[in-house]
């Protein structure tokens, strides 16, 4: 008797976690929190993240845009429970990250710059244990591995090993490895980065898909076009701080004469973004 | 599906009941779930190499019992009976150095360039964890490897050595304690061995580790090199030996160190260099 109740409590506190399953009363909440959030690495001289704030709204495609060694590499790190924030306070769907890495790791998924895939195991093994780890039970976790390795055009791959794996197609199953739980906010750092042209429309048509859905999507990327293509807000970042943030049509206006995102980043730091 | 939500988008959360059930086990299943999934990963990945793992976990021993247990007694280099001093040893050395180097080359390498262990880090449980689950496999693992060498023996060097049976369970539960030993300073050695340093493994650590650990000969022998008897005092391969010589021949007197002793030397280890790989293994993984 006692166990049942406790059970039960145990449960609805779990539900009452401001993380899970969009409800009207929660709908326009934050995916992602951050307020003065700041890294630096031991034995470097400045901050790799310097003391940025924002918000990221649920169902919301965000992108930080910036060149390479801006700092979005390592906040999406903090995001993600991988890199530890020297101070400020980061949360996902209210969970501080810090406090809280095993249930923010629950709710979120992960698409890196580098491949990272395990390649130990085969393409269809690593989407099975990767849903494993996060508990998804067996009948389901198998069904949903074929299913999307038809989706992304892997069907026929499914028991190589991940070391013949092409980049794109590499990329492709890091993204359906990142929807085996099924995620409710997908980080995406460069997710199109040196991919051929089709590789990167597909994933860019996978990422709105995938939005349109009810994912929130979190992407980095120094490339404008995918910024502008893709993302409903915008935050400008270089030398680890946000220089602006709303959405393209805004950060356009801010900038007299510009015709797209490249002329609003070097009217702010005076240089170009692929320097 | 959902009615009272009104029908804006279709939303996939809506029909992902597995997903929301995952998340809404209490912390000690998630994370049970995670470390047996992990568990399961490395024993797919064991059985595929399998035949590998058995060539490699019988070459070594097999020469060395050859050598050791049957060239030099049958050529009078050594006495009749040194292959009941040389079993243990042996059994010894393999359960270590598997265990270790199960923990440390792939971690090396995982942790360092390839991160592929990032996937697992990534799972719903805590960083440590996936440490334990190394070290758990890594013993697991070896205690097959230290098992091996008992066939081995009876086929190389016959009725040479005796197991006393007698003491099964001491010899299990030091094998045991050998086998969690070499994988807790395998994963101190992963978390603080670069990639490019992996091949002074072999020279600074593995072979200084072989030769000062009692394989060939008991520590009391060495009572006339006093020095050389402290260095070996500081190797858990003494104590793993010398353990297993008290538990594997009886009345021959053989065993020296007090199985006191040798608890008191192979829990030490597995307290030290487990809490300093699991907290090197935490500094890697979570910058």
């Amino acid at each position: 008797m006692t166990e049942r109740t406790k059970d039960t409590t145990a449960v609805q506190q779990e539900q009452a976690l401001p993380g899970d399953r969009p409800t009207p009363s929660n709908e326009d909440g934050c995916a992602v929190e951050v307020q003065n959030l700041v890294k630096r690495y031991p034995k470097t001289q400045s901050n790799a993240v310097d003391g940025i704030s924002f918000v990221a709204k649920r169902g919301e495609i965000f992108g930080l845009l910036g060149p390479n060694g801006a700092g979005k590499t390592t906040a999406i790190g903090i995001l993600t429970t991988g890199v530890l924030p020297s101070s400020g306070s980061a949360k996902i769907l209210g969970l501080d990250v810090v406090a809280n890495p095993v249930r923010v790791r629950q709710r979120i998924a992960v698409v890196p710059q580098k491949s990272n895939l395990d390649k130990r195991l085969r393409a269809r093994e690593l989407l099975i244990f990767h849903a494993s780890y996060h508990g998804v039970p067996r009948v389901e976790r198998e069904a949903r591995a074929d299913r999307l390795l038809v989706e992304f055009g892997l069907a026929d791959r499914g028991k190589d090993n991940v070391n013949h794996y092409s980049g794109g197609m590499a990329q492709r199953l890091m993204l359906a490895r990142a929807l085996m739980h099924t995620p409710y906010v997908l980080f995406l750092d460069e997710p199109t980065n040196s991919l051929d042209p089709q590789s990167r429309l597909f994933i860019w048509d996978r990422i709105r898909s995938l939005n349109q859905q009810g994912m929130t999507i979190f992407l980095t990327t120094h490339d404008m076009d995918e910024a502008e293509q893709l993302c409903d807000r915008i935050a400008i970042m270089d030398h680890g701080r946000i220089l602006v943030l709303d959405t393209t049509d805004e950060l356009k206006k801010l900038v007299p004469g510009s015709t797209n995102l490249e002329d609003v980043f070097i009217a702010l730091t005076g240089r170009t973004l692929r320097s | 599906m959902n009615t009272t939500t009104p029908a804006q988008t279709t939303s996939m959360y809506d029909y992902d009941s597995a997903a929301r059930t995952a998340r809404s086990q209490s912390l000690f299943i998630v994370t049970s779930l995670a470390f047996l999934a992990m568990l399961r990963r490395d024993l797919v990945i064991a059985r595929r190499d399998f035949i590998g793992n058995l060539v490699q976990w019988m070459v070594v021993p097999a020469f060395f019992l050859f050598i050791f247990g049957r060239v030099l007694p049958q050529t009078g280099a050594a006495s009749a009976s040194y292959g009941a001093l040389l079993l243990p040893g042996i059994v010894a050395m393999s359960l270590l150095m598997t265990a270790l180097l199960n923990v440390t080359l792939p971690l090396v390498i995982d942790i360092g360039n390839e991160r592929e262990i990032e996937d697992r880090l990534l799972a719903p449980l805590p960083t440590a964890l996936v440490a334990l689950e190394k070290v758990l496999f890594a013993a697991l693992n070896s205690m097959v490897a230290g098992a091996l060498v008992f066939p081995l023996a009876y086929l190389i060097m016959g009725n040479a050595y005796q197991v006393r049976t007698g003491a099964i369970g001491t010899l299990i539960y030091i094998m045991l304690l050998a086998a969690f030993a070499g994988a807790s300073l395998g994963l101190t050695l992963g978390t603080a061995v670069k990639p490019e340093q992996i091949g002074l493994l072999n020279s600074v650590i593995l072979l200084p580790i072989i030769f000062t650990g009692c394989v060939y000969f008991s520590w009391s022998a060495l009572d006339s090199i006093k020095w050389f008897q402290v260095v070996t005092l500081f190797n858990p391969l003494t104590y793993s030996a010398e353990g297993l010589r008290g538990a594997m021949t009886p009345g021959l007197a053989l065993a020296t160190l007090d199985i006191r002793w040798v608890l008191l030397g192979l829990a030490g280890t597995i307290i030290v260099f487990l809490s300093l790989g699991i907290k090197g293994f935490t500094r890697r993984a979570v910058r």
